[in-house]
């Protein structure tokens, strides 16, 4: 690397490090998040293992300096390939030291982590101001923090008369300068990222990231040596809703029908912007549930439809889902949860809809639910989910979260394949021979019929009905079409293999897990592994129908846990008790579905669990299992 | 061709439907029910037209008059309570070759369906949507709907309803994109036909409320309009609805209208006075969603792989 030559670098401490993990934590509307994303894509690019996660306020723009309104990336990189968001914080960018205290909350940092702390409130006209600085300032050393204090503004001012907007480019240039980043990687996405307005910014911004690097050459003693592997294979990087929405787009899906809902949104603003290139087209509808029953009308009429949402829109789509199920529709449903019930946490991470989602409707109503574990599995699980949806006739559920939703991954670059897309409308005459619902006895399955299909015509209701789609009068009617919805769940189900097992097959405790806590589970049962421990893990894709063959494997642990991002009453809390405590939601389903006595552990801190808090609970858990 | 008369010339022979191509399922309604007027107008309609049973969808909600697309021998979609808008404008988005109707009634359009209705009207997709108006909840069995009258004794409101109906016609007029307002009744078949073949023939939303008689709890009603057609008030326009002589000589109480006098479309609406029947408003230019909802129809598979593949170079490292 060229700066590598340069003199200022053979001056300093070289600290050799095998992975990273940086914050950058400022009021909203300072850009944090931008440089956040830019240095996790210039990691990657130069060929680390990177996971990018936002740290997002509830609102817009609260107000300045609050400790709860932090907006910012955590960016994790590493030599190795990154799955989750790490533990605790090596190095914070804080752009005000108020904003850090929310960090320090959600226990992110470290007796030893490098603060670099912009140092203009020290010298603010308002004497609380300086006052809140100067303690705070102490405060975090006595945490056991290394404070930095950093004239970012005033350097700043040098290069632009706001430097409100100029402080994250900066900061950058700082950065780059800590972990030898390559500039002209950086200098290119500030050039993507301004193109729009025009040469003239773009070379203030190159200068306010020079100006960040030269501090930092000139100030600190040390520098940050993390190895950078070449990468063989072609590789994209984004969000986990980039790659719902790029999903879509591969599978060939035609109509999104949506309403606004945090953390899901961001999935139709992508395809809002790019569904054209593929003919697609975005509905915003009046609401929730307007939004559901366009899709299913596009499905009805033939054309692959999806809708996304989140819990608080999965809980008004509930009468139309039961609707897509006994009409047979095919349709993708993605819910990318956040923390509930009501209005719940509506940024936060959370997992807790995989009953409501499982049971979203009065009456039986069998459906396909899925979840992506990481973010390339988000985009290729659309493709999934709208072939399983056509080959089964019925709605599937694809649950995200907000962790994946906002996380950053590099991952292998799709090639996309003509089989991915849906099949063109069949308008050809229809076999009237054929009953629109002309289930097959073993399997459930049968094929519809499509408007412009002649001698197709049909009926499609919501009241129960026979194979014609006639109303069902009589008693064994209903009672017949139940049982070939639910045959179609053992038809999928048989076509499955059970899960891959993370670990050996056997051992003393076995972690289920499922959705975004993938990466977290396997790092911390690597740890638990080296120190010795007989730990396994599984990771469950589908929820509905759940994975074969799984009592066989539970059978050969002394343990079953399973981890989780929903409450559970966790035993002798208060009066909880092992009888009368609530168990986590896969839990339930797994004790209802083996009668295996499945323990969980599951927390709602609103945020990821880290590999740290899962290692805890599992060494927690292996103790008076004797080894 | 040289040499070849016309009529030698192969020429699959057209399709020709008749009602029966149309009918579907016996009808359940009570003898006396005002749809039964309106399943046999639209039947009537549909063939007039010669519209493809295959090419035709019928999208209805819940309620008496959602049985209709069972009684039809077309596509059919009996939805939800309320839903039946957005699940025809979904049918419609990426369909303009389809014909599309909806039926729904007071209860599924005007309560729990409000926002759809007026979202729909805003969207202004081409569809000719049916208000089975029978002032009740028929299938419950006698609830108050938004158009029950003042004091009407239903049993939600054994002692009387307490509040004055809504009055969907101004509402609907109300709504900036609304293109195509009329008002008719069932128990006048030839203006029911007439407002269902002016409705069809709209390039956008046709907003139809259809007076209709309930022969179990509203009999009474419509009895008076029945009884005495003074007290209907007839618009008449060479730009709205066209009846013959002999209707328009029944409903002898008759005012011009131009159905482009949005204003005057309000005051008729407002007065409550008489139970007006005809166009109260058309705009043929009005905004239409259904232009917007097609984009990108048609894209080949290559056409496809290649707007993926520049999205992915987007996010390429």
């Amino acid at each position: 690397m060229e700066q590598l030559t340069q003199p200022d670098y053979q001056t300093k401490k070289k600290i050799a490090i095998r992975e990273h993990i940086v914050e950058i934590a400022s009021d909203s509307g300072e850009g944090a998040q931008t440089a956040g994303q830019i240095f996790g894509i210039i990691s990657a690019k130069m060929g680390n293992g990177v996971w990018t996660v936002e740290l997002i306020p509830a609102e817009i723009e609260p107000p300045p300096r609050s400790r709860a309104g932090v907006s910012g990336n955590r960016i994790r990189l590493g030599e190795k390939y990154m799955t989750n968001a790490g533990d605790l914080a090596d190095v914070v960018i804080g752009f005000n030291e108020q904003v850090l205290y929310s960090r320090i909350d959600m226990q992110a940092y470290r007796p030893g982590t490098q603060i670099f702390l912009e140092s203009k409130w020290s010298m603010d006209p308002d004497p609380s101001i300086r006052e809140a600085y100067a303690e705070a300032v102490a405060d975090f050393k006595k945490r056991g923090y290394e404070v930095f204090e950093v004239p970012m503004e005033s350097e700043c001012l040098k290069s632009v008369v706001d430097a409100r907007r100029g402080k994250n480019v900066w900061v950058l240039g700082l950065l780059s300068m800590l972990y030898q980043r390559d500039m002209e990687l950086i200098k290119l996405e500030i050039r993507n990222k301004l193109a729009k307005k025009g040469e003239k910014v773009i070379q203030t911004n190159y200068e306010l990231l020079q100006s960040g690097f030269d501090w930092a050459m000139e100030n600190l003693d040390f520098y940050y040596d993390l190895p950078c592997a070449k990468r063989s294979e072609a590789q994209v990087v984004m969000n986990g809703n980039q790659a719902l929405a790029l999903g879509a787009m591969a599978a060939g899906i035609e109509v999104c029908a949506m309403y606004p809902i945090t953390p899901a949104t961001s999935v139709s603003h992508h395809l809002s912007a790019s569904f054209s290139k593929v003919g697609g087209f975005v509905h915003q509808a009046e609401d929730e549930i307007a939004a559901m029953a366009f899709a299913i009308g596009a499905s009805y009429s033939g054309k692959t439809a999806m809708t996304v949402t989140s819990g608080p829109g999965l809980a008004l789509k509930t009468e139309l889902i039961g609707l897509a199920v006994i009409g047979e529709l095919p349709l993708v449903l993605v819910n990318v949860q956040r923390g509930g019930p009501s209005t719940g946490l509506p940024t936060k991470v959370e997992q807790a809809d995989l009953l409501a989602a499982l049971f979203a409707s009065p009456g039986d109503a069998p459906k396909i639910i899925i979840a992506p574990s990481t973010i390339e599995e988000c985009f290729h699980f659309m493709v999934t989910a709208r072939k399983l949806a056509e080959d089964f006739r019925m709605p599937v559920f694809l649950l995200s979260d907000a962790n994946l939703a906002t996380g950053v991954q590099p991952f292998k670059r799709p090639e996309p394949d003509p089989a991915w897309l849906s099949p063109p409308l069949d308008q050809s005459d229809w076999n009237r021979e054929v009953a629109p619902f002309d289930w097959d006895e073993t399997t459930g399955l049968s094929q519809r019929p499509i408007p412009g299909q002649r001698d197709g015509m049909y009926v499609l209701t919501g009241l129960a009905h026979d194979r014609r789609s006639r109303v069902a009068y009589e008693s064994s009617i209903n009672q017949h079409a139940s049982a070939m919805r639910s045959r179609k769940m053992i038809t999928l189900l048989e076509s499955l293999n059970p899960p891959q097992i993370y670990g050996d097959p056997e051992g003393d405790l076995l972690v289920v897990g499922w959705g975004s806590t993938r990466g977290a589970i396997e790092e911390a049962v690597d740890r638990q592994r080296a120190a010795g421990a007989k730990v396994s893990a599984i990771h469950l894709r589908f929820l509905a129908p759940l994975e074969p063959g799984l009592k066989p494997i539970f059978q050969r642990f002394k343990k079953v846990l399973t981890v989780e991002i929903n409450y559970s009453d966790i035993v002798d809390e208060g009066p909880v008790t092992q009888e009368n405590r609530r168990y986590a939601q896969l839990a339930m389903l797994l004790r209802a579905k083996t009668l295996c006595d499945v323990d969980c552990w599951s927390r709602v801190p609103g945020g990821p669990l880290s590999p740290a808090a899962i290692e805890n609970a599992l060494s927690q858990h292996l103790k008076g299992l004797g080894g | 061709m040289y040499g070849l008369k016309n009529d030698w010339l192969y020429e699959p022979s057209p399709r020709a439907f008749v009602l029966e191509d149309y009918s579907g399922a016996v009808p359940r309604w009570c003898p006396g029910c005002g749809d039964h007027a309106v399943l046999t107008a639209v039947q009537k309609l549909c063939r007039d037209e010669q519209l493809k049973p295959e090419e035709t969808v019928f999208v209805s909600g819940i309620g008496c008059s959602s049985r209709f697309p069972h009684y039809m021998k077309t596509y059919g979609f009996h939805g939800l309570h309320g839903r039946a808008l957005p699940i025809a404008c979904g049918v419609r988005s990426r369909r303009p070759d389809l014909n599309v109707f909806v039926s729904t009634g007071d209860g599924d359009c005007f309560s729990i369906g409000t926002a759809h209705w007026i979202h729909a009207l805003r969207y202004n997709m081409k569809m000719v949507v049916m208000i089975f108006d029978n002032n009740i909840y028929g299938l419950t069995k006698k609830q108050t709907s938004p158009t029950t009258a003042k004091g009407k004794h239903s049993n939600t409101h054994p002692k009387g309803t307490f509040l004055s109906p809504l009055n969907p016609i101004t509402v609907t007029l109300g709504v900036g994109n609304a293109s195509f307002v009329a008002q008719t009744v069932d128990w006048s078949p030839p203006h029911l036909y007439a407002t269902l073949k002016k409705a069809f023939h709209h390039p956008g939303l046709s907003f139809v409320r259809i007076m209709q008689r309930c022969p179990h709890f509203t009999a009474e009603v419509f009895k008076p309009f029945i009884e005495d057609p003074t007290q209907v008030l007839l618009m008449t326009h060479e730009n709205g609805i066209q009846v013959e002589g002999a209707v328009s000589r029944v409903f002898s109480n008759q005012i011009v209208h131009d159905p482009s006098d949005l204003n005057q479309a309000h005051n008729i609406a407002t007065n409550l006075d008489h139970l007006p029947i005809g166009l109260f408003y058309q705009n043929t230019e009005a905004e239409r969603y259904d232009q917007y909802t097609i984009n990108g129809l048609g894209f080949s598979d290559d056409q496809k792989l290649a707007g993926l593949q520049s999205e992915l170079n987007r996010f390429s490292i």
